[in-house]
């Protein structure tokens, strides 16, 4: 760390870095959604992003490493001087899965944004979420004009296990996405054991 | 195919940076530093002693103006590539104007949270709840 003396008087430790991904098919409103809920002017933040292909998924003829130039939409909440809630929105093709590796080191979880129409779209980000234990809720984003299915409609079709939420949301709305966030936090606190985990710390290379 | 940006997405190696030069780079355009878009960067008040560029002097100015400000908010408010952004902080950095802590993310590797982070999440939860 570089640091001229008495430069600063910060807090030795900051607190504890909260992190949410808003995932979905292309077009469901994940840009929409994070800038309804941030307190600040969405920003689009451009970042070359690499991943090591583990195996999963693997795509005949293309490299397992590979970096690439995405979009990330990004927000933030401030909730208290101790917590800042930061929000990324994250591509939402299929053929991005590899970065979400990255963008998912340390998430507390994750929005899966559906469109009814589409619905189909988030399944790459249910699948991601689900095989890598990451805690998600499923919100459903009311478009105009779009057929209104019950939540267990949605489940069933999306092949949901019982305790995932499905929750009802206008990502234009900043109280609907807040509520949404809300569910996926309640979500995480119930079914979430207490379990001693390693404290995770990437450290800041000196 | 477009509106996600990601649709625009490139497909390039490592070894070759596309992002415009920036005003007043001395070298190759790699962060001496390490950077995480959550990194949180804050001004130490520490003047450069060597003339900054532009681009420089508008990154110093967003750290000052927080207490502490992440990199991809930096690299949002200035609209430039993330890597853009993080090449300026290191040369900031260097000159002693910035510091920077790595974000510390709460749970394990595996997914389940600690004890005290149910007192976190549930902080969390508060404050959103807050916000309805």
């Amino acid at each position: 760390m570089v640091c001229a003396s008495g430069c600063d008087s910060r807090p030795a430790t900051l607190p504890a870095t909260l992190k949410i991904l808003v995932a979905g098919g292309f077009g469901a409103g994940k840009t929409t959604f994070v800038g309804a809920v941030s307190e600040i002017d969405p920003l689009c933040t451009e970042e070359l992003l690499s991943g090591l292909g583990e195996g999963a998924d693997p795509v005949d003829g293309v490299e397992t490493k590979k970096t690439t130039t995405v979009a990330l939409d990004f927000g933030r909440i401030t909730l208290d001087e101790r917590h800042v809630l930061y929000l990324f929105g994250t591509p939402g093709q299929e053929r991005f899965w590899f970065l979400w590796e990255e963008l998912c080191a340390g998430a507390l979880g994750a929005v899966v944004l559906a469109d009814t129409r589409r619905l189909a779209d988030c399944f790459p980000a249910v699948d991601f979420f689900e095989r890598r234990g990451i805690g998600f809720v499923v919100a459903v984003n009311e478009f105009d004009g779009a057929h209104r299915y019950t939540a267990e409609e949605v489940r069933a079709a999306v092949g949901l296990g019982p305790r995932v939420p499905v929750v009802r949301c206008d990502a234009r709305l900043t109280s609907s996405g807040t509520g949404a966030l809300a569910a996926l936090v309640h979500h995480l606190l119930t079914t979430r054991s207490a379990h001693p985990a390693k404290t995770s710390d990437p450290g800041e290379p000196p | 195919n477009q509106g996600d940006g990601a649709g625009h997405a490139v497909t390039e190696r490592h070894s070759g940076p596309r992002h415009a030069p920036v005003h007043g780079e001395r070298r190759a355009a790699q962060p001496v530093i390490f950077f995480y878009l959550l990194s949180l960067v804050s001004a130490t008040g520490v003047r450069p002693s060597t003339p900054l560029g532009a681009e420089h002097i508008l990154a110093l100015r967003l750290c000052a103006g927080a207490p502490a400000v992440t990199v991809a908010e930096v690299a949002g408010q200035l609209r430039l590539p993330a890597g853009v952004v993080k090449v300026l902080l290191s040369d900031l950095m260097e000159h002693g104007a910035v510091m920077a802590q790595a974000p510390r993310f709460p749970g394990g590797e595996t997914g389940s949270f600690a004890a005290d982070d149910q007192t976190l999440l549930r902080a969390v939860l508060d404050g959103l709840r807050k916000r309805l």
